[in-house]
């Protein structure tokens, strides 16, 4: 991991900047790992990391001295071998989940195409893959899955569906992701999950929580 | 249990709450009342905790009547609170009796009333709040005629006895917030950023919960490339590449592709909530 800038962003938040999502991942995971009293939450997104604090109980200054510190330790733990990237966590592991889904998308063939590969290649390919949840973006309970293993990226389509179902199963860039409810989207869609991605009623309310591990598993219906 | 019957509507109405912060990182904003310091203070004239569920009311028009003895109070937006007809006025604990109709006036300060009902409104708790999320879609629906709104039960604390001295109306004419530095404020030019602090603006009429956007000059951009969507914060003025400003409000996604050049103290935040289309606005430097 290399240095990262801190930003302002008002009296009671820091926005750090990282030069990689692989960086924004491994401070995520190291911040999220020695967490001080007084932090309110940790928000990643595609490059930067938002850190919240309750000044009452942990005032910004130490609370960017605690971020320099783990960004530090992190970049001195990183090995020359790509190492101080985040790991997934190892299948059988208490924090995977695993999304059934049925890969009969509606962009599925047109996507292996794109990417010149077969469509039992590409889900194949998808359900071997360990996924960990980056960032959530876009609507309530939407992750953004990444892995390092994942080769392909996936062009957006070019004009983006006005309805995409609750469930879906898509690519875009160099993540995957599902739809948590009904509503537009311009991923390519390669299959649809009756997983419980979303429900605000419940104790959990999201499925993919960042920094969570994900294996897909393809079902017949 | 006391319900309140919903006769008429003017404008939006929503139950708020002080929101449900800390979940940005699955993807929910914080949402509650625009005007916080209002929605507490008309809690506490009634007796209730700050944090209680009331109405958040835009410029008046709601109509409501309850089925036994209520106290209620307005704070936020200055207008008439009209009880079976007569004007009890905002910013007071007024007592209700059973099936007289409350009915709030159109403000003539400010733009959003915080109208607390002693025992708060009882809808139900959706991710440890009662506040309507307009952009997510959480929380309570949007409060149409005819709806029953449950009132909860009486809080431990009395009735406040208050002189009348906790008035503070809106302003009516220009505005002035406080600016703290945002984390992409090298993304405007130095002249657009000077322009941001020197010149007069006026708040939208197409602003809402989600944001209040700027009229004025348009702020050049000195990056004009695109920013991967970052975490944002109540209060943070995003511009557009067309140099449109808009100050983040409640309702704001939890991330957002455009820079944030700067961000409004959060002891200005509240005012936002009612400054009206047209009134102007001016920034300086927040110590």
């Amino acid at each position: 991991m290399t240095a990262v800038r801190l930003l302002p962003s008002g009296r009671a938040a820091l926005l750090v900047e990282c030069d990689s999502l692989a960086d924004v991942l491994a401070l995520h995971d190291a911040l999220a790992a020695t967490a001080p009293d007084g932090l309110v939450e940790l928000v990643p997104a595609a490059r930067t990391l938002l850190v919240s604090v309750d000044t009452d109980r942990l005032p910004l200054e130490s609370a960017a001295s605690w971020v320099r510190r783990v960004a530090a330790d992190a970049t001195r733990a990183a090995t020359p071998a790509g190492g101080g990237t985040a790991r997934p966590a190892p299948v059988g592991s208490a924090d995977v989940v695993v999304i059934e889904v049925d890969y009969r998308g509606d962009d599925l063939a047109e996507t292996a195409a794109l990417l010149e590969v077969s469509a039992e290649h590409l889900v194949a390919r998808h359900v071997a893959t360990a996924w960990r949840v980056a960032f959530i973006g876009f609507a309530p309970g939407f992750g953004y899955l990444v892995a390092a293993e994942w080769p392909f990226d996936v062009p957006r389509l070019d004009v983006a569906r006005t309805r995409v179902p609750a469930g879906a199963v898509g690519l875009a860039g160099a993540f995957s992701g599902a739809y948590p409810r009904e509503s537009p989207g311009g991923w390519r869609l390669v299959g649809r999950t009756d997983a419980a991605l979303w429900d605000p009623h419940a104790e959990a309310p999201a499925l993919l929580v960042p920094g969570r591990t994900v294996r897909f598993r393809a079902v017949a219906t | 249990m006391t319900s309140l019957v919903v006769e008429a509507v003017g404008g939006p109405v929503l139950v708020e709450d002080l929101g449900r912060p800390g979940l940005a990182r699955l993807g929910v904003g914080a949402s509650g009342a625009l005007d916080r310091g209002a929605l507490a203070l008309a809690n506490r004239l009634v007796g209730n905790p700050d944090g209680a569920a009331g109405l958040e009311v835009v410029l008046g028009g709601l109509r409501l009547v309850p089925d036994a003895d209520v106290w209620i109070a307005a704070a936020g937006a200055w207008g008439p609170v009209l009880v079976a007809g007569r004007d009890a006025g905002p910013y007071r604990a007024v007592h209700v009796r059973a099936g007289e109709p409350v009915e709030l006036g159109p403000a003539r300060r400010g733009l959003r009333y915080a109208l607390a009902i002693r025992g708060g409104i009882d809808e139900p708790v959706v991710l440890g709040s009662r506040s309507r999320d307009t952009l997510a879609a959480i929380g309570p629906e949007p409060v149409q005629a005819g709806r029953v709104l449950a009132v909860g039960a009486e809080p431990a604390a009395s009735v406040p006895l208050l002189d009348d001295d906790a008035a503070y109306p809106p302003p009516t004419g220009g505005v002035t917030l406080g600016l703290l530095p945002g984390p992409r404020a090298d993304w405007l030019t130095d002249a657009a950023l000077a322009a941001l602090h020197e010149s007069t603006w006026r708040i939208s009429a197409a602003s809402d919960r989600v944001g209040a956007r700027l009229e004025g000059p348009a702020l050049a951009r000195r990056i004009t490339g695109e920013l991967l969507s970052e975490p944002t914060v109540a209060g943070g003025i995003q511009v557009t590449g067309a140099g449109v400003p808009t100050i983040l409000l409640a309702d704001r996604p939890v991330t957002g592709g455009y820079p944030v050049v700067a961000i409004v103290d959060p002891g200005s935040l509240d005012l936002v909530a009612q400054v009206r289309p047209g009134q102007a606005v001016r920034f300086r430097h927040a110590r």
